[in-house]
């Protein structure tokens, strides 16, 4: 088993950051610098699947494989909203997740930031207009951060969410 | 009153009737014997449709009542995996089953009381719909005595996104979109299932290249998830390095999808008619050094499951699936097989290409949590066989044929990575989609989750459940 468990990892496989997106690194910096000296480099996570499809969770959970590795950031997914700085909202907010996503959202202590994932929290994905839907994640919370794709890339995902680490 | 049936000639490939209600109820009679096994249930005012697996020489039929004043008898009656379905279908289309003995709202939320329970020293546990790890959305509600689970009531629909009424009307490019994000975890196979349906539906048949590459994407899907699932299953044991393994295995994968056709999960890489886009020669090499890498990185993981006695003490004679419930709800994909029950529509009733390919469908009988991961691993090997016999017989064509613009409705059954997946559509003269009904393996999972989860402890429902896998977004639509 000793061998099985050196297997693969003699050489890492955790690959460098992805370069930033110079977009996302103005939202990021438009954040309150007195409340990131307060946080320092460290952000937890608290994710919420608002009506996705699965495929964003999907490239969530692939951040924390070894080639993303996302802890080495300081980024880290916590199980309660309790104990969040950031939400991370995927999906065009159904009807049925709307108070969820409201009550995950109040429990979340100041200072708190909302990130919208894919192409359904940013704008609805194909899913907008539908009267299932109360339309993307802003129509319910405020948002400071969008990330596209169907479903953004685990590339994409750390490139966002690294923006609000970075100045 | 004797049992009428009419065949509805514009369905295909499997015949379609317009019954009366003594046939209907018959039937429900066959269902609840065990003689048919039900495939999925929709509606469509004023008719109500059921999809039923029979013998041969007709191993699939739909039959249509018709219920103009909105009122059929209940099949859950008397066969209780229509249930749920009932239940969505009252809620999605308006038409109610008469003695149903479940008349709770179930995709549609609104004021819902639970089960009552009774009984000594029992405690209840609400989780979710937002859990603690990174899932989708549903609530369990817990009634323990001590730590041992005694019922378990699910409430499932908070991703209902209304994707069948955003179907109506569609044309056919956008209602594939809408098919490829019903469950994100099971693109491909959506995508193949509506592709087959509106196939089928205007009489259009791929070309062998296209059917060829679909089921190369529809094998890479299942190595991805159920490598995934082997990793996450043990995660919930405690046992994180299998988690690590696989979930590097499980991204060499997708970055090969990612390489060879332009997204990590091949999404709207299958469209009506064909595929979307090709497999270049370099891709095959590529897929080639995959399927040497993941076969030779994986088979020590087997070997370590085997081997890894605190490991097996969680997984063994856990959560057990009694055979004849997984037949009774016709239990498809590892959940059926690790219960004895040896459906693979893939061979049965089968499609291209799979007619002419080499594999086995792996079956165990214990049902427990560790038979499902057995399933999963064996399947890993079967997938990787596929593959490899694609690459070496890819035959050449057309990678898309436009579909003839007619009208008519289509059915079709594709193997998911959970199981069978079933599409039905109906085209109206245009080529544009009048109706769509999509129904996903979980629908005759979740409640066997239900019935697995007594008896065991509550430390152990994570288990279970990552055992299951079952899709929220597929099932609540």
């Amino acid at each position: 088993m000793l061998r099985t468990l050196l297997q693969g990892l003699r050489r890492p496989v955790t690959e460098p950051p992805p370069p930033e997106d110079a977009a996302l690194v103005a939202l990021g910096a438009a954040l309150d610098q007195a409340t990131r000296r307060k946080l320092g480099r460290s952000l937890s996570i608290r994710e919420v699947d608002a009506g996705s499809c699965n495929g964003c969770e999907l490239e969530i959970h692939a951040l924390g494989n070894a080639f993303y590795d996302l802890e080495r950031f300081g980024l880290r997914f916590v199980a309660s909203p309790r104990h969040a700085d950031v939400l991370l909202v995927t999906g065009p907010v159904t009807r049925n997740m709307r108070e969820a996503l409201e009550r995950t959202w109040a429990a979340t202590p100041d200072p708190k930031w909302v990130v919208a994932a894919g192409d359904c929290a940013a704008r609805g994905g194909v899913f907008a207009g539908s009267p299932d839907c109360v339309g993307p994640v802003s129509a319910v919370v405020p948002v400071d951060l969008v990330i596209a794709g169907c479903p953004p890339t685990p590339t994409q995902l750390l490139q966002g969410l690294l923006a609000l680490l970075t100045r | 009153m004797t049992a009428q049936r009419t065949l509805v000639t514009e369905h295909r490939p499997w015949p379609r009737f317009a019954v009366n209600a003594t046939a209907w109820q018959e039937a429900t009679g066959r269902l609840a014997a065990g003689d048919a096994t039900l495939l999925g249930m929709w509606g469509e005012p004023p008719w109500v449709h059921m999809a039923i697996l029979e013998e041969p020489p007709h191993p699939i039929a739909v039959i249509s009542l018709a219920c103009p004043d909105g009122h059929y008898p209940s099949v859950g009656a008397l066969h209780a995996p229509a249930i749920r379905l009932e239940r969505a279908i009252r809620d999605l289309w308006g038409l109610n089953a008469v003695g149903s003995p479940d008349t709770r709202s179930w995709l549609k939320h609104g004021p819902y009381t639970f089960l009552p329970v009774e009984g000594d020293s029992l405690h209840q546990i609400p989780v979710g719909p937002v859990h603690a790890g990174i899932i989708e959305p549903g609530h369990f509600r817990f009634t323990c005595d001590g730590e041992t689970v005694v019922r378990l009531e699910a409430r499932l629909g908070y991703v209902h996104k209304g994707i069948q009424e955003l179907m109506d009307g569609a044309d056919l490019a956008r209602a594939a979109q809408l098919a490829a994000r019903t469950s994100g975890d099971s693109t491909v196979a959506y995508s193949i299932a509506f592709a087959r349906a509106a196939e089928a539906a205007s009489g259009t048949r791929p070309s062998p290249r296209a059917a060829w590459l679909r089921a190369l994407m529809a094998e890479l899907e299942r190595l991805a998830n159920h490598l995934g699932d082997v990793g996450a299953i043990c995660n919930d044991a405690a046992f994180s390095l299998m988690l690590a393994h696989c979930g590097m295995l499980r991204e060499r994968v997708l970055r090969a999808a990612a390489a060879c056709f332009g997204h990590r999960l091949m999404m709207d890489c299958v469209v009506p008619g064909g595929v979307a886009i090709d497999l270049e020669s370099d891709g095959v090499e590529r897929l080639r050094a995959l399927v040497d890498g993941v076969r030779a990185r994986f088979e020590p993981l087997g070997r370590m499951y085997e081997e890894t006695a605190s490991l097996q003490d969680r997984t063994v004679a856990t959560g057990v699936l009694q055979p004849d419930l997984a037949r009774q709800f016709g239990a498809g994909g590892p959940i059926g097989r690790a219960s004895g029950r040896k459906f693979d529509c893939r061979l049965a009733p089968g499609y291209p290409p799979y007619d002419v390919l080499t594999f086995d469908v792996p079956v165990r009988t214990e049902g427990d949590v560790n038979a499902r991961i057995w399933i999963r691993i064996d399947e890993i090997e079967q997938s990787l066989t596929l593959i490899t016999q694609i690459l070496d017989r890819l035959p050449e064509g057309p990678l898309v044929v436009p579909l003839l613009p007619r009208a008519g409705e289509g059915l079709a059954l594709v193997e998911a990575f959970r199981g069978d997946l079933l599409v039905w559509v109906r085209l109206d003269a245009d080529g544009r989609v009048a109706r769509c009904h999509l129904r996903d393996p979980s629908w005759f999972q979740w409640p066997l989750l239900e019935a697995v989860i007594e008896g065991n402890i509550v430390a152990d429902f994570p288990l279970c459940n990552k055992s299951f896998n079952c899709s929220y977004a597929g099932h609540d639509l």
